[in-house]
């Protein structure tokens, strides 16, 4: 979704001459486009993200409204007090893109998985966090926050493409989109683990069980009236997320449903290991890790076990 | 001057707020003097009344932020988008910036004695939040890349408005500073100019001690700065700097001031504990005594 998301900026800078584009020399075969067309506006900064924050910082003081450009890990946390002390203190409107997520970058390691930016990123009241599913949405949610007054932090990933089905490029901030119904259970999805739950919930049906499928979007504002309504008198939720399983989405269930009294039963779906040493393909790695749609699979079977046995 | 009439002079500062309006038979080096030390005296006022400390790396700045808020950066309003742009990024010398802000008039005297108060805008670190402040900081090795990018800002935007960069010489010490400073001089931002408070001190020892960046002018000129090296106390000197510099092309520049830490108050000046000690009362009586003795 990083090519439709480049696309789409591309779009919104020809209507509007604030949009900056700054990156930490990452970005071949993806931000050419903007650099061609913009060269007054885009900066290869070179391999400094803080720098890279704080230059967005001072630009936007200005007026501008600087995206700066990186992968996950190097976007969120290399820069993360720069984020903290410059956009987020200042209500300025930077943009950090973060591209990838999750083991987007399998064979890359550790270094280049993202597994905890949108954790660091949603305790920080003072800035949107929105990690969009596919790249219809990814340029949707772009179109309708890329002029919000403080900050974004925009979870991108690497995979040019795909479309879910059943979403057509629907987002609103602070809300869940839904892409399937069924009463056994649901499962929520952060951005692009939406294709595993969605495809846990066709293998689900295989064997009777229904699944709701709820994608989540934006976890700064967090959809916390959706769930909360959406939840209620659910008996199983299972969470999916690219993330190690504290700090995001689950931590998100969890605090909702503790916070309004529901009854459901949460399992929270995600990274729970230091991801060290072996390495392998994205896909590889999500299934290593239990998030391929057979991991979504499993994790609601022993979900669905645990909360009510005799129903299995 | 006679002592009398510089006294005079500050007493109208005092009761009036804008200096420029209030003295105006002075000439633009005495008035800055004066305003040093009035930047001195609310210092010690200050941190006295609210028991802190950082009262020595504020003394050190005291004849820096004179220099500037006196006339050598361009002021109209706070609100004024061309207004010079200035980053304290030794924001733990806040102080010295909250009594220069007073005495052009865009803080009164009740509100700077709000510092460290409850419910003040006026902490040890400065914030955006507060008018007349461009940046908040307090973390150090952030100003830099700020100003770096105010500084690009105002080169994209054809505008002629400068931009201030306060620094400590230990900030140097924190690798984002390395980061913008290589950016700056890549992108010739001549409208970039960093002042870094060279008083060889840093919070638990000596930097020659701690982390030796000596001579600091090779550093910055290896990134491709323009340097110039002053007397960080010597507020003509540093005027006349900064006037010449060509800010509309070539280098960024960075004036390296040479500052005794503490500078003004005999039993501060360059001792490392004065970095977080708050004066008693006796040390504070001495202290304006002999601010108020001083040239």
């Amino acid at each position: 979704m990083r090519g439709a998301f480049i696309r789409t900026l591309v779009e919104i800078a020809r209507e509007d001459p604030k949009v900056v584009l700054l990156t930490g020399d990452l970005g071949f075969t993806v931000v050419e486009p903007f650099a061609e067309e913009f060269p007054d506006r885009f900066y290869n900064v070179g391999v400094a993200e803080q720098n890279m924050v704080g230059l967005a910082t001072g630009l936007a003081e200005a007026g501008y409204i600087p995206f700066v450009y990186s992968i996950v890990t190097f976007a969120s946390l290399r820069t993360y007090e720069f984020v903290r002390n410059g956009p987020i203190a200042h209500q300025l409107p930077v943009r950090i893109v973060g591209i990838g997520g999750g083991f987007d970058y399998g064979t890359a390691g550790l270094t280049h998985y993202g597994l905890e930016d949108l954790g660091v990123m949603r305790i920080q009241p003072g800035i949107t966090v929105v990690v969009p599913a596919d790249q219809d949405q990814a340029a949707a949610a772009l179109r309708s926050t890329y002029n919000l007054p403080g900050p974004v932090y925009y979870r991108i990933g690497k995979d040019d493409g795909r479309t879910l089905a059943g979403l057509e490029g629907r987002f609103r901030l602070g809300c869940t989109e839904r892409v399937r119904e069924g009463d056994d259970l649901t499962l929520i999805a952060a951005g692009s683990m939406a294709y595993a739950a969605a495809a846990a919930a066709e293998k689900l049906a295989g064997l009777s069980i229904e699944a709701s499928v709820l994608i989540v979007s934006s976890l700064n504002p967090a959809p916390a009236d959706d769930l909360a309504k959406t939840l209620r008198g659910v008996p199983v939720v299972v969470t999916v997320e690219a993330h190690y399983v504290n700090g995001a989405l689950g931590s998100l269930a969890a605090e909702i449903i503790a916070e309004n009294g529901l009854g459901c039963r949460l399992f929270r779906c995600g990274v729970t290991d230091t991801p060290h040493g072996l390495v392998g393909g994205s896909s590889y790695m999500s299934d290593r890790y239990g998030l391929s749609a057979d991991g979504v699979v499993r994790s609601a079977l022993r979900a669905l076990e645990e909360a009510a046995p005799a129903a299995i | 001057m006679s002592e009398i009439a510089a006294n005079v002079a500050v007493e109208q500062v005092l009761d009036g707020g804008a200096l420029d309006s209030h003295v105006p038979q002075l000439n633009l080096e005495t008035h800055v003097e004066l305003m040093a030390k009035q930047i001195r005296l609310s210092i010690l006022k200050q941190s006295r009344r609210a028991h802190v400390g950082h009262i020595g790396s504020a003394l050190s700045i005291a004849d820096i932020v004179a220099t500037l808020y006196g006339g050598a950066m361009t002021l109209p309003s706070p609100d004024d988008p061309e207004r010079d742009r200035l980053v304290l990024s030794k924001g733990h010398a806040a102080l010295a910036l909250y009594s220069a802000l007073t005495l052009i008039g865009w803080m009164s005297e009740e509100q700077l004695d709000t510092y460290c108060a409850d419910a003040s805008l006026l902490g040890v670190h400065p914030e955006r939040d507060l008018r007349g402040i461009d940046f908040t900081t307090g973390s150090l090795g952030h100003g830099l890349s700020l100003g770096a990018g105010a500084a690009l800002a105002a080169r994209m935007q054809h505008s002629d408005r400068r931009n201030f960069v306060v620094m400590s010489d230990a900030e140097c010490n924190e690798g984002s500073v390395w980061e913008a400073a290589m950016f700056a001089g890549q992108h010739g931002l001549g409208n970039l100019i960093a002042i870094i408070d060279l008083n060889g001190q840093q919070a638990l020892g000596y930097t020659k001690d701690v982390i030796d960046l000596a001579p600091m002018h090779s550093l910055w000129q290896a990134f491709k700065w323009d340097v110039h090296e002053v007397d960080g106390h010597d507020v003509s000197a540093m005027a006349k700097t900064i006037d010449s510099l060509d800010t509309r092309a070539g280098r960024p520049h960075v004036l390296i001031a040479r500052t005794i830490f503490g500078k003004g108050v005999s039993y501060m000046q360059s001792l490392i504990k004065w970095h977080y000690l708050p004066m008693s009362e006796d040390q504070y009586v001495q202290a304006v005594a002999e601010v108020e003795a001083g040239s």
